[in-house]
C-alpha cells in the first residue's frame, strides 16, 4: 500500500498507525499513535537506542525533535483534507527538560491552516502533561 | 583563548561519540573534523531513516538528529572541553530534500561562547554550496565554565566584556 492509500484508508477508519507504519523512520523510532479527542497523539517508547547522554540519562534532543515534527505532520494528515504529507518548511525547538528515557507523548496544534502554508505548535511530555520535555513551532508547506 | 593547539584527537573523539551517545552509536555517526572553527560529521544514507518511502527522502527528524549532535559537538570544539550542556533550542530551516543514496554531512560553529550560554550555527549538506538545511542552535553550561581553574583566563576576559 502506498502512503498517499494508507493516508486515504486512515482518514476513512480513523485508525492512523498504518500510516506511521508505513513510513520507515517512523518505525524505527518505535513511533505509535493514538487518536485522543484533540486529534493523533505520538508515543515514542523507552528505548536505550535513542538515549543521547547516557550519564543522566537523557533521550537524544533530535530525536525528541523528531517526535514533535513526526505528531505536527500527523494532526496536518488528520485536519488537512488531501492524502499527501506536508513538507516541512522550518522547526523551532525549545528544549524545556532534560526528557528521560521513558515513554514520551507528543500532541501537535494546527495554529493556523492557510491555504499553503500552515503554522503547528507541538509539545512533548512524559509522565505529566503539565511539564512539558520540549516545545516546538513549525511552518509546513502543503500540497 | 592563548590556546590553539586542540586538545582532543580526531580518532579518539571519533569513536568517542559512538560509544558515549547511545544515539550516534545506533546511526553510525562519524566525526570528520573537530576544531575550535568548527566540527563536522557524517551519517551514511539508511532506508530505516526514510521519511518518505515512494522518493526514499531521509525523514527530517534525521536532518534534526544530526543537526542536534553536530550543533552540541561545535560547543565542545570550541571550548575545547567536555563540561555538561544542555539544547536550549535549536531552530532548523529546511532548504531542500536530502538526495536518496548519498551521505549526509553536517557542519556547526559555535560563533560565540559567554560563561553560561554557547551560540552556534551550521548546515546540513551533501555540497556545502548547495545546503539542505540550515541550523542556529543556543546551548547551556551546565555548571559554570568558571569552575574550571584551566580556562579562568578566558572567563576573566568574557567578564571583563559582559
Amino acid at each position: 500500500m502506498t502512503l498517499e492509500a494508507a493516508i486515504a484508508a486512515a482518514k476513512e477508519s480513523g485508525d492512523y498507525q498504518s500510516v506511521l507504519d508505513a513510513i520507515p523512520y517512523n518505525s524505527f523510532l518505535g513511533l505509535a499513535v493514538r487518536m485522543i479527542d484533540d486529534g493523533p497523539l505520538c508515543v515514542l517508547p523507552a528505548d536505550k537506542k535513542l538515549i543521547g547522554n547516557p550519564v543522566l540519562p537523557a533521550l537524544h534532543g533530535g530525536v525528541v525533535g523528531a517526535l514533535l515534527e513526526s505528531a505536527a505532520i500527523f494532526q496536518l494528515i488528520y485536519r488537512h483534507e488531501t492524502v499527501h504529507i506536508p513538507k516541512t518548511i522550518d522547526l523551532s525547538i525549545d528544549y524545556l527538560r532534560s526528557g528521560r528515557p521513558v515513554e514520551t507523548f507528543a500532541l501537535a496544534h494546527v495554529t493556523k491552516h492557510g491555504r499553503r502554508v500552515a503554522n503547528v505548535r507541538v509539545e512533548a511530555w512524559q509522565d505529566d502533561r503539565s511539564r512539558p520535555i520540549a516545545a516546538a513551532h513549525a511552518h509546513f508547506l502543503l500540497t | 583563548m592563548t590556546e590553539t593547539r586542540p586538545k582532543f584527537d580526531l580518532d579518539v573523539i571519533d569513536r568517542a561519540i559512538r560509544a558515549n551517545i547511545p544515539h550516534c552509536g545506533e546511526l553510525g555517526v562519524r566525526t570528520t573534523a573537530f576544531a575550535t572553527d568548527g566540527v563536522v560529521m557524517e551519517l551514511d544514507y539508511q532506508e530505516r531513516l526514510v521519511g518518505n518511502p515512494a522518493t526514499g527522502v531521509l525523514h527530517g527528524g534525521v536532518i534534526t538528529v544530526l543537526a542536534d549532535t553536530v550543533s552540541g559537538m561545535a560547543v565542545y570544539g570550541a571550548v575545547q572541553k567536555m563540561i555538561p550542556i544542555a539544547t536550549l533550542d535549536l531552530r532548523i530551516d529546511y532548504l531542500k530534500p536530502a538526495t536518496p543514496g548519498r551521505t549526509l554531512l553536517a557542519r556547526a560553529e559555535c560563533y560565540k561562547a559567554t560563561r553560561s550560554i554557547a551560540f552556534t550555527r551550521g548546515t546540513v549538506y551533501h555540497d556545502p554550496d548547495d545546503p539542505i538545511a540550515s541550523v542556529v542552535g543556543t546551548f547551556m553550561f551546565n555548571s559554570s565554565r568558571a569552575a574550571s581553574p584551566s580556562s579562568a583566563g578566558a572567563d576573566a576576559a568574557q567578564r571583563g566584556l559582559s
